[in-house]
């Protein structure tokens, strides 16, 4: 059925269709018939927000946690430059988003027209892929493409930049069955000779492991399910990247922990040892590689990805396999019971017996003694005090953050929201208001630092406003941690620059919002203030006091490989060369 | 797009190899890219180059199929043969992308470019100019009694060796158009 509408019209009947229920935007200008066709419907709900930094954020954490396309519409000029470090960081971490902005009319592009910037121009490196919508009769099937492009084969943010004059005017409606997606059909299915290749080494393996990534994340619940199925059948150990945190459950049996240059001893030093490592979505990024060189000299690599260009780009694979992940674990478990389901169980005994002995290191030991709350006791105590409940948790960027991926467990996928790739500070506050609004029942936390919080602390209006009660986490050591802990190893301990001065008091601050405040400094009282922020019906600032000079170990320094990890304050004097200090 | 459906199997002679020998010496590929043409195609693929660090060449692009509005980029570009999968397979997830072609891998290919020399001089230079390029098969295709602007088609290679040639006798410019490039055979 095709229908005559406006363009604005086409924008909102295109998001019904797509399934739409939730936008995050900010209106201006060139976005106006946009809002006023919002105004006169129901069915889209539209949040508010207090910057299109947080807009895109908000979608980004609403699109992680339910795995739908998260969408965010803003004006022209600032209001699409506003959304650039949202388009970039979804980018990294392949967070299906479609963004809408305003331009101003065709007939006006390219004289610097008021509040006109080169939107396209900007954002096309920063997203998978970008329009100019120049015709309201194209603009619906556009809509529908992008849509397609956003959640297809490696997700991504995608852009339409919509004239305002292209909103006015009147054009056909193209239904989205009826719109061509032939434009873009990535392989999903992976080589069942690869597969089989794939097979016979699991069966010979002695000491193999599973590294895997936001790629089973992305790929969706069912492939989470398959990994389970074939990790616990298989008996092999299993590790994840940052971003695939959950797809394995932090209580099961073979997991090993995060890896990488936060991760866990045990998890480094399989990854080192193994003699078959299998990827499954991770792009061996270079907190997980560490030297190059050195890493998993003697493993025989097996790569899954949907995206060719992750494959060979930083470590060549022996065994590279294009699909999706979902897709070839299937085939996976099939061929693999098909061929009667061997494993080297008696090698893997012997190797899980290693994994044993690296456990006992216990890297993530710390202690809690005297008057002042260990960053990694306040998470221990969320931990406890949050763990049976429905819980989702973002994070900021920094210390916190892989104390967060440390001391919390995550049983299930889509529960962890996190700005890996891109480590956009300002991303936790606005990507929790974004998971509540999709699961308005749950406890949704946002681990934080306090110099992350402070870059989106505005969104807290936003939290106010639509009644979304989320808890905002705050581990204050009044430091930029993750830098002083960088000076203090790299930089003769010269502090320049990172401390937090002239902080606010958030308790007045969150009551100034309409919020809750909520301030601890002392570890017998942190339990209590734990409970009283979990059972308080709106959003809170929990200001937890902590340790100022803690550092967040093990670390592996750049530029090292897995084994020479630095493990507490005792292993790091001169461990970090002048060529380590180059990396980032 | 075509361009992510990866051939099963993948030899040393698809421009999708997974499995490639890397090397660290670096090589010249000839790589010809299918796109829509729509606005703003070239910058994508130019901002690819530019964005990630690789090497560009030359460069050549026109619309080759005017009904289904289908341009051809021809790039030669180095790099080390693990740079040139990259770059490959980067170019294949731009999403107007259609299909990458290594000439370089699929086997032989014909390399052509397109260049105008003006040369200025007078007495036995102008004389021996005309002498060479006549050798070359060049065309004069503007003359004065103080200069030529020849045109010349040819190999990158045969016509950088005109270009040193015609250096000493009064080259002052050059336009040259960058390389166009088919596979020979009738595949
Ligand atoms: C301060 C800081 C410290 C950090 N320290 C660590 C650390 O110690 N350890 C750590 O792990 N990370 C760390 N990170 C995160 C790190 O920077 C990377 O973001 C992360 O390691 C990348 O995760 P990934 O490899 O799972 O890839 P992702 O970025 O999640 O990419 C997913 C991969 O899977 C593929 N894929 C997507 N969908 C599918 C599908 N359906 N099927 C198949 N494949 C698919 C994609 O093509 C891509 O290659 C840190 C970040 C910060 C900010
Ligand atoms: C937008 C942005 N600017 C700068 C950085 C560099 N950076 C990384 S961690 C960090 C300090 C974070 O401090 P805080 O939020 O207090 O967390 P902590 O490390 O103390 O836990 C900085 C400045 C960044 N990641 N993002």
């Amino acid at each position: 059925m095709t229908r005559q509408m406006t363009g604005a019209k086409m924008v909102v009947q295109a998001l019904k269709d797509q399934g739409v229920d939730t936008v995050f935007g900010y209106p201006g200008g060139a976005v106006l018939p946009i809002y006023d066709e919002i105004f006169q419907q129901n069915d889209i709900r539209h949040i508010l927000v207090r910057h299109e930094q947080g807009a895109v954020h908000a979608a980004e954490g609403y699109a992680r946690s339910t795995g739908k396309v998260g969408v965010a519409l803003v004006t022209s000029g600032p209001g699409a430059t506003n959304a650039v470090t949202g388009l970039t960081d979804a980018l990294l971490d392949s967070i299906p988003l479609v963004v809408l902005t305003g331009q101003v009319p065709t007939f006006m592009i390219g004289s610097d027209a008021f509040q006109e910037a080169d939107t396209v121009g900007i954002t096309r490196p920063c997203t998978k892929h970008n329009w100019l919508a120049k015709e309201t009769d194209t603009l619906s099937e556009t809509l529908h493409q992008a849509f397609h492009v956003a959640r297809s084969g490696r997700p991504g943010p995608v852009l339409i930049d919509i004239p305002k004059d292209v909103q006015f005017a009147s054009g056909t409606y193209t239904a989205p069955e009826k719109s061509d997606t032939s434009i873009y059909e990535p392989e999903t299915k992976g080589d069942i000779t690869a597969i089989n290749e794939l097979v016979e080494a699991l069966e010979k393996a002695e000491r193999p492991v599973f590294y895997t990534g936001g790629g089973v994340i992305n790929s969706g619940p069912k492939a989470s399910k398959l990994l389970r199925e074939l990790v616990d059948a298989t008996g092999i150990p299993i590790t994840s990247t940052l971003m695939g945190l959950g797809a394995y459950p932090a209580s099961g049996e073979n997991w090993l922990g995060m890896l990488g240059m936060h991760g866990l001893y045990e998890a480094n030093m399989a990854m080192h040892d193994c003699d078959l490592m299998i990827n499954i979505g991770a792009r061996f990024d270079d907190r997980i590689t560490g030297l190059i060189s050195a890493f998993s000299p003697g493993s025989t690599k097996v790569h899954i990805d949907i995206d060719p260009s992750s494959i060979n780009k930083v470590i060549k694979a022996d065994i590279p396999i294009v699909g999706d992940v979902e897709s070839v674990l299937t085939d996976i478990l099939k061929v693999w019971k098909a061929r009667g389901r061997a494993v080297n169980r008696e090698a893997i005994a012997k190797w899980q017996e290693q994994i044993s002995d690296w456990r006992k290191v216990e890297c993530l030991k710390y202690t809690q003694e005297g008057k002042t709350i260990k960053p990694q006791y306040a998470l221990a105590r969320l931990e406890a005090l949050t763990k049976e409940h429905d819980r989702y948790i973002t994070t900021e960027v920094g210390q916190h953050q892989m104390w967060a991926a440390q001391y919390l467990g995550f049983e299930d996928p889509n529960r962890w929201m996190t700005s890996g790739g891109l480590g956009t500070m300002g991303y936790g506050t606005p990507a929790s208001i974004g998971v509540q609004v999709a699961h308005p029942d749950s406890l949704v936390i946002n681990v934080a630092g306090e110099a992350s919080w402070l870059m989106n602390m505005q969104e807290m209006g936003t939290a106010v406003q639509f009644r979304l009660p989320v808890k905002q986490f705050i581990l204050n050591n009044e430091r930029l941690g993750m830098v002083r802990q960088w000076q203090e190893l790299l930089h003769g301990e010269r502090y320049s620059h990172s401390w937090s001065e002239a902080l606010p008091d958030f308790v007045k601050l969150a009551e100034a919002f309409g919020a809750k405040g909520i301030i601890c400094s002392d570890p017998d009282d942190l339990d209590e203030a734990i409970m009283e922020m979990i059972n308080y019906d709106g959003p809170v600032i929990f200001d937890c006091l902590v340790e100022k000079h803690e550092n967040c170990f093990p670390m592996i320094p750049s530029g090292k490989p897995h084994n020479e990890m630095l493990l507490g304050e005792a292993s790091t004097q001169g461990a970090i060369e002048a060529g380590g200090a180059v990396l980032v | 797009m075509a361009a992510l459906k990866i051939k099963k199997g993948s030899t040393s002679h698809s421009a999708y190899n997974l499995r490639p020998n890397f090397s660290d010496e670096i090589e010249t590929h000839t790589l010809a890219v299918l796109v829509d043409n729509e606005p703003g195609v070239l910058a994508r693929v130019i901002g690819l180059f530019s964005g990630r660090g690789y090497n560009i060449e030359s460069l050549t692009v026109a619309e080759v199929d005017h009904t289904g509005k289908l341009s051809r980029i021809t790039i030669v570009t180095t790099g080390t043969p693990q740079v040139i999968e990259q770059i490959k397979a980067q170019l294949g997830r731009i999403v107007p992308v259609h299909d990458v072609h290594d000439l370089t891998v699929e086997g032989p290919a014909v390399e052509r470019e397109l260049a105008l020399f003006k040369v200025t001089g007078s007495g036995d230079k102008r004389v021996e100019a005309l002498r060479l390029a006549d050798i070359f098969r060049a065309n004069a295709v503007d003359s004065t009694l103080e200069s030529f602007v020849f045109e010349l088609t040819g190999a990158p290679e045969k016509i950088d060796a005109f270009a040193e040639l015609m250096r000493p006798l009064g080259l002052v410019e050059v336009a040259r158009t960058g390389v166009a490039a088919l596979s020979r055979g009738a595949e």
